[in-house]
């Protein structure tokens, strides 16, 4: 899986979905069943305890994105789906990563870096250090080069999630198919 | 009103008017049993699940109804995968009752516990898992609402037994709350425009109509725009019957067993019409030599079909009959018929195709003259009335069927066409003749599918559903044995049945049924006659037939439809 999150094979669908039992499986198995790839996955519910939103990034090498929002959209529980052009929306992804930082060696480095891109340490270690960082998933690619020469213990990152950006007209949003209004 | 879980479920179903349902009861299930012998709904009983789907299948192919199904858990449920499967590649409205271990013991791996929703998931339309009494009527509505809708299938409702056996407040939902469910069924005006001013330009069109037709009930639509435009229609095997084969602009069938013209037609044309088709790879062959010229007009209720497989240059969302009528319209907004281009040339050519490339095969009535499948099925249609509802199973007989039959009206072909579910036509036989009493019912199967699903003629027998079934008895799996003789060198593996093990006829006799035999072609047409005349019980005809037969035409699996073999006779090539 190449960390380049942001080559164009890719898309970033916002699903938004019934709060039931069994929705997430319903979107995998339909993937895997399609032969769709899933590049990552973001899940929470929405303001509305009704709703889940779910921010899928989708590897459109595979099949055409057409052919997969016509599909997602056919399950019942699927709402409204949204494709969000990078250049139309903002995206964050969050990562933890515990590096090695010996407090005599390059912890000092690791600190300064996590300063320059706005991140915390979150968990110190007698030479290891956990940190936490948010940004577009190009910025959190880099964080993550960065801190592969220190030597990564761990790595675990979020996913993409994604809302329109705000204009001042009303967003343009590409609405691949409407169920909804 | 205070009722269990299990009374609300056979009165929801009561409510939303099913007369029958087929089913087999079990310990998870045992608690919507009691309440079936209160109901006015009759209950068949199977002898195998996978019975109960496909002839709630048949019962829906037929009446436009839909099929319920009713079963146990675990084993009962999966038995009932291969049907709903069936059902959701041919769009057929059914809806699933399978049993549950209590919701407490859900995910113990208890006695006869399975993941049912998990289990059929990718194969119904959608389905719940029920953890509350309360909500058994609003599902039951709303499963009913999704089978029947949009694009029709089967969907499944799980009952864990403690639920069938809480108390409920009973109610019924007056509508439905689908947020994420609104399928589109009226078309883009500019779109159907845009088609009718396509087929206005088009000197070489054909309408290849689909499943679609049928479920939409579009048959009346698509005659009429067929007639007011002068436009040949091709009817592919889940669309048999919706324009009738005696009519002079009916091709037949395309496809991978296509007749010639039906096949030719569409690869030479210049517009295809696909109304209520999938471009399934049995119709298109290989891909990008399908109807290399044609510019496509595609409806579909089912948004995800359209550029699926071709890219359509005019995509219509809707139901197959509201986009027709409004063509229709918008056709004679331009002129009608006189809007139509000259296209005596294009009809001509097809006339000629017709001529020069008939179906052919040749019944021999000297001493050792092996019985020939079509001319049993010739004999057949002939002895039966035109409104005989034909079921048939999957493979050499079932091709040779649609091929040979004249079907003249829309609802009497039931088949398996896009699982290709081999040892469906009994049961489905059996759910259409409980659908429609009053028809003549035949089954043709093969002996290869007799064998997988004739437990169920005891079922018929019992419930006095007195179906017909001839069986085109080859001795073989037909259909791969002609594969292994064309691409395999004549290395037959495994395909090898026997003709009289088992005795059909013996079998039938035990089954409650009426068993006969057949050798000979002049005993084919009293047979038939006489199974006519039997009403009272299913007659089984064991028709003994030419294992070396082939069907044909033929486009070999993956090449281009140019490519059809028409009949060995007609020499190198086939053409």
């Amino acid at each position: 899986m190449s960390p380049s999150a942001a080559t164009p094979a890719h898309h970033t669908l916002s699903v938004l979905v019934e709060n039931k039992a069994g929705v997430l499986t319903r979107i995998a198995g339909l993937f895997a069943r399609r032969g769709f790839n899933i590049y990552s996955l973001a899940v929470a519910p929405t303001d509305d305890e009704r709703f889940s939103r779910i921010t899928i990034v989708v590897d459109v090498e595979s099949k055409p994105l057409e052919q997969i929002t016509k599909q997602l959209f056919k399950l019942i529980n699927v709402v409204k789906i949204n494709e969000l052009d990078p250049d139309e929306s903002v995206e964050r992804e969050l990562v933890l990563c515990s590096v090695r930082a010996g407090a005599g060696g390059t912890r000092g480095q690791v600190i300064e870096l996590v300063q320059v891109f706005e991140g915390k340490i979150v968990d110190v270690g007698p030479d290891q250090l956990t940190v936490m960082m948010a940004g577009t998933p190009a910025k959190v690619d880099d964080f993550e080069e960065l801190m592969r020469p220190y030597g990564i213990i761990e790595l675990q990152r979020t996913g993409r999630v994604a809302l329109p950006k705000l204009e001042r007209q009303a967003p343009r949003l590409r609405s691949v198919s409407g169920k909804v209004g | 009103m205070k009722l269990t879980g299990a009374q609300a479920l056979i009165k929801s179903l009561e409510m939303e008017g099913v007369e029958v349902m087929f089913g087999l009861p079990g310990g998870a299930i045992l608690p919507v049993y009691d309440p079936i012998i209160d109901s006015t709904i009759r209950h068949i009983l199977v002898r195998h699940e996978q019975g109960a789907g496909h002839m709630a299948e048949g019962y829906a192919h037929v009446t436009g109804r839909p099929g319920v199904a009713i079963v146990t858990s675990g084993p009962a449920a999966t038995n009932i995968v291969t049907p709903l499967c069936d059902a959701y590649m041919d769009s057929i409205p059914l809806v699933v009752i399978t049993g549950q271990v209590p919701s407490a013991a859900i995910g113990s791996d208890a006695f006869q516990e399975c993941d049912t929703t998990g289990i059929t998931m990718s194969v119904t339309k959608h389905n719940w898992l029920v953890m509350d009494a309360q909500d058994i009527p609003r599902i039951v509505r709303e499963a009913f609402h999704i089978a029947t809708t949009g694009r029709p299938g089967p969907v499944l409702i799980d009952v864990p037994k403690d639920v069938s056996m809480q108390m409920m407040d009973w109610y019924w939902p007056n509508s439905v709350d689908l947020p994420g469910y609104k399928p589109t069924t009226v078309g883009h005006p500019r779109m159907i425009k845009e088609a009718a001013r396509f087929i206005s330009e088009s000197r070489r069109p054909v309408i290849y109509a689909g499943g679609g037709i049928l479920k939409a009930r579009a048959a009346e639509a698509l005659r009429t725009l067929a007639e007011m435009t002068g436009i040949p229609v091709v009817t592919t095997l889940m669309a048999r019957g919706a324009f009738p084969d005696r009519h002079e602009l009916c091709l037949g069938m395309p496809g991978m067993h296509g007749n010639y013209t039906a096949v030719t037609a569409m690869q030479k044309s210049d517009l295809l019409i696909a109304l209520g088709s999938r471009f399934d790879d049995r119709v298109t062959g290989k891909v990008p030599s399908f109807a290399p010229e044609a510019k496509i007009i595609h409806v579909d209720i089912d948004p995800a079909e359209l550029g699926k497989v071709r890219r359509p240059d005019v995509p219509i969302v809707g139901d197959c009959r509201q986009v027709i009528q409004e063509l229709v319209k918008a056709i004679e907004a331009m002129g009608g018929a006189d809007s139509q281009p000259d296209r005596t040339e294009w009809m001509a050519q097809l006339r000629q195709w017709q001529k020069e490339f008939p179906l052919h095969y040749e019944q021999s009535f000297d001493e050792g003259g092996a019985l020939k499948p079509q001319y049993v099925i010739e004999q057949l249609r002939d002895a039966t009335p035109d409104d005989c509802i034909v079921v048939s199973g999957v493979g050499q007989h079932q091709m040779w069927t649609s091929q040979h039959w004249k079907f003249d009206y829309p609802y009497t072909w039931v088949n398996s066409g896009g699982l290709g579910t081999m040892g469906f036509a009994v049961p489905a036989a059996i759910g259409a003749k409980a659908g429609m009493p009053d028809r003549m019912v035949w089954a043709v199967d093969g002996d290869g599918c007799f064998q997988m699903t004739a437990q169920e003629l005891v079922t018929a027998a019992a419930e006095r559903i007195p179906v017909k079934i001839a069986i085109l008895n080859n001795a073989y799996l037909g259909m791969v044995r002609q594969w292994q003789e064309m691409f395999y060198e004549e290395r037959y593996s495994e395909v090898y049945l026997s003709p009289d093990l088992p005795d059909y006829v013996k079998w039938a006799e035990a089954m409650g049924c009426v068993g006969l035999r057949v050798e000979r072609p002049e005993e084919v047409l009293p047979a038939i006659e006489k199974a006519n005349s039997i009403d009272d019980r299913p007659v089984v005809i064991d028709f003994r037939t030419d294992s070396s037969e082939k069907v044909y035409p033929m486009v070999a699996a993956g090449h281009s439809n140019d490519d059809i073999i028409v009949d060995p006779a007609h020499g190198e090539g086939g053409r």
